[in-house]
């Protein structure tokens, strides 16, 4: 069986994985071989979040085809949610780093996949530009909202506030989350394999999801709302679905990215990071889970190695932008990529034979 | 005399008793089992327009029914109703002895009606197959969790939707066709697809919205053969709307037609073809002035 014979579905989930793996091999090989400058490597984790939280927002974007605009703001829900369950199990002794991380990253996700459910409910009930304003709109509450947490544990329990960290009233507690200051003296337990697991794992959920019995649904949905409908398809229980999906894995997500440095502040997760992330989905392609990752990984990496020529980093990053936007509208590029297709995909003989009815 | 009864005769002495709409015509073999659909009254308005009014019939278990009429009258509009994308102003809908007020177009074709469009609505950015496994969404059920997990139950299933939806294809010979991109076929082929799509669903009642529109007469002879097909292979009530007279007449047990929302005229095929105000809607009033 060669590779040509594979179902397309198939031969681009089997892309997907290789394309993680061989990143990963190779970054470990070249970092033991001592190429990776130190600023490159300190990237490795957030290249990982964004790739996690690329490939999660292209369920909702290019799955299910709906325009959101508040990513950041689920990754923020995450990223302290983390935070705070670390700081609880850091004082209750919890040693090992991966059991921490990974207790985290679960009730970051769980929670941030709760929020997503209940921003979803009323959400869902519109559609386009509508959906885009009130999930843009969700972003920045969140953002205020937690500018105005205070959060602490100690031995009673956890406090919690919205004045200031006085009035937590603790004796001799660890504040966790300090207002806009954000939450401090995270432990940094996120690491490059911790970091390419979670891209596996989202990566897995998301395929799956999608070439299952509820991924078929949703991409009815997107395609064609009302014909949906009509053969029984439960629209907005889809169109949540995948809402909700996506939110959880955002929320894993960001507990990845805020384990990575020490200090993480609410304006961080602004509606710029939602944006920077829907860059990632729309260039990589809607609905294309390996142009994703690609394309998080490339723009996060490029502002990183663009520091050598500094004063026009900024400006090579947005004509990348520009012309991954408008390469492919040209001739020679579409000439050459259904070439390359033609190449990697047997033909469809049926409707060849078949073409001479479509004039009808 | 006690009070209550006062009142029950008062109110009987009020009451005003009107003719309803029976049930009109039916093929014979159906008299046993309730009808596919049966509508009452059924009627909406668009503002001021009432574009379906008073619209009656009963179409039975196994019957091929006709929704004639000229462009305009409100066909399109009545199967809008039916599947609810319309909610009604007036009237009830009994899909095979249920009552469907108050459902959504999705619980609709759960109790049983399916439907193709006028103007193609397939998903076409997924394969062949996949419109078809769409179609068998609540055949069979298989969990997100399952799903995700790929835990034997999803294979299960997989196989299922893969197997039954060749089936269905192969109906109208389209196996060959599973793996291409629905929004690629030629026209006749995503007309056939909508069909197997809407089969897909195990309806109780088809309706089918110009089938043969844009076909050529070889491509439509064998679509009416099929439609019979399908009918006596899934016993199935089919309820159809089509210009193609020629269609129309072979095919289908009863005929209904529709003019300005109104039905003007019900009966089978030579019943309809002999009806002079079938023939005004059609061809207009004869001058009678010039004869006289």
């Amino acid at each position: 069986m060669s590779f040509k014979n594979i179902k397309p579905q198939t031969r681009s989930t089997i892309l997907t994985y290789a394309i993680v793996i061989v990143a990963f091999i190779a970054v470990t090989v070249l970092d033991a071989a001592g190429f990776i400058s130190n600023s490159l490597s300190g990237q490795l984790v957030p290249i990982c979040a964004y790739v996690c939280l690329a490939v999660s927002l292209n369920l909702v974007v290019g799955v299910s085809g709906e325009l959101s605009l508040g990513h950041a703001g689920f990754m923020s829900v995450g990223a302290f949610t983390g935070v705070i369950v670390a700081g609880c199990l850091t004082r209750l002794g919890l040693e090992s780093e991966l059991l921490l991380f990974v207790a985290s990253a679960i009730v970051g996700a769980l929670a941030a996949g709760v929020i997503g459910f209940l921003v979803g409910i009323p959400v869902m009930r519109l559609r386009g530009d509508y959906l885009a304003i009130v999930t843009l709109a969700f972003g920045e509450i969140i953002k205020n909202l937690l500018n105005n947490f205070y959060i602490g544990v100690d031995d009673a329990g956890l406090h919690f506030s919205m004045q200031d960290t006085a009035s937590l009233g603790m004796q001799q507690g660890t504040i966790l989350i300090n207002g806009p200051k954000g939450a401090v003296g995270i432990d940094k337990v996120s690491t490059f394999v911790i970091g390419i697991v979670l891209v596996l794992i989202t990566v897995a959920i998301v395929l799956n999801l999608m070439h299952s019995r509820d991924g078929r649904a949703i991409m009815a949905v997107r395609d064609n709302r009302i014909a949906a409908e009509s053969v029984g398809i439960n629209v907005t229980k889809y169109r949540l679905i995948a809402f909700t999906v996506a939110s959880a894995l955002a929320g894993a997500a960001g507990v990845l990215y805020a384990m990575n440095y020490s200090t993480i502040t609410p304006s961080q997760f602004d509606f710029n990071q939602s944006i920077l992330i829907l860059v990632y989905v729309v260039l990589g392609g809607m609905g294309n889970i390996w142009g994703s990752i690609i394309s998080a990984a490339f723009l996060t990496v490029l502002p990183e190695l663009l520091r050598p020529i500094n004063d026009y980093r900024m400006l090579i990053y947005a004509v990348v932008l520009i012309l991954v936007m408008v390469v492919p509208h040209l001739k020679i590029y579409q000439r050459a990529a259904d070439a390359l297709r033609s190449r990697f995909s047997k033909a469809t003989p049926a409707v060849a034979a078949e073409g001479g009815e479509a004039d009808e | 005399m006690s009070k209550f009864s006062e009142f029950a005769e008062a109110r009987r002495k009020n009451t005003k008793m009107v003719p309803v709409p029976s049930v009109s015509i039916m093929p014979e073999r159906d008299l046993g089992s309730s009808p596919a659909l049966e509508c009452l009254h059924l009627g909406i308005d668009f503002g001021g327009l009432k574009a379906v009014d008073d619209f009656n019939i009963t179409v039975g278990k196994t019957e091929i029914c006709g929704l004639i009429g000229p462009n305009g009258a409100g066909k399109t509009t009545v199967f809008n109703l039916l599947t609810k994308v319309y909610a009604p102003t007036r009237g009830t809908i009994m899909v095979d002895g249920h009552d469907t007020a108050g459902m959504n177009p999705a619980r609709v074709n759960q109790l049983g009606v399916a439907r193709t469009f006028q103007n193609i609505r397939l998903f076409n950015s997924m394969t062949v197959e996949e419109n078809v496994a769409v179609g068998l969404h609540n055949q069979r059920h298989c969990g997100m969790a399952t799903s995700i997990l790929r835990l034997p139950h999803h294979w299960k299933s997989e196989r299922y939707y893969h197997e039954r939806a060749l089936e269905l294809l192969d109906i109208f010979d389209m196996t060959g066709l599973a793996s291409n991109e629905a929004g690629s076929l030629p026209y006749g082929a995503q007309r056939r697809l909508e069909i197997v799509r809407a089969l897909a669903t195990n309806p109780k009642l088809l309706l089918l919205d110009e089938p043969a529109a844009g076909m050529n007469p070889s491509e439509t002879a064998e679509l009416m053969e099929n439609i019979v097909k399908i009918r006596d292979q899934f016993h199935i009530a089919i309820m159809l709307i089509e210009h193609d007279m020629n269609l129309v007449m072979n095919i289908c047990e009863g005929i209904c037609v529709l003019n300005f929302g109104k039905i003007i005229a019900k009966g089978t095929p030579e019943e309809i073809q002999r009806n002079d105000a079938v023939i005004e809607a059609y061809l207009g009033k004869q001058k009678k002035e010039v004869e006289a």
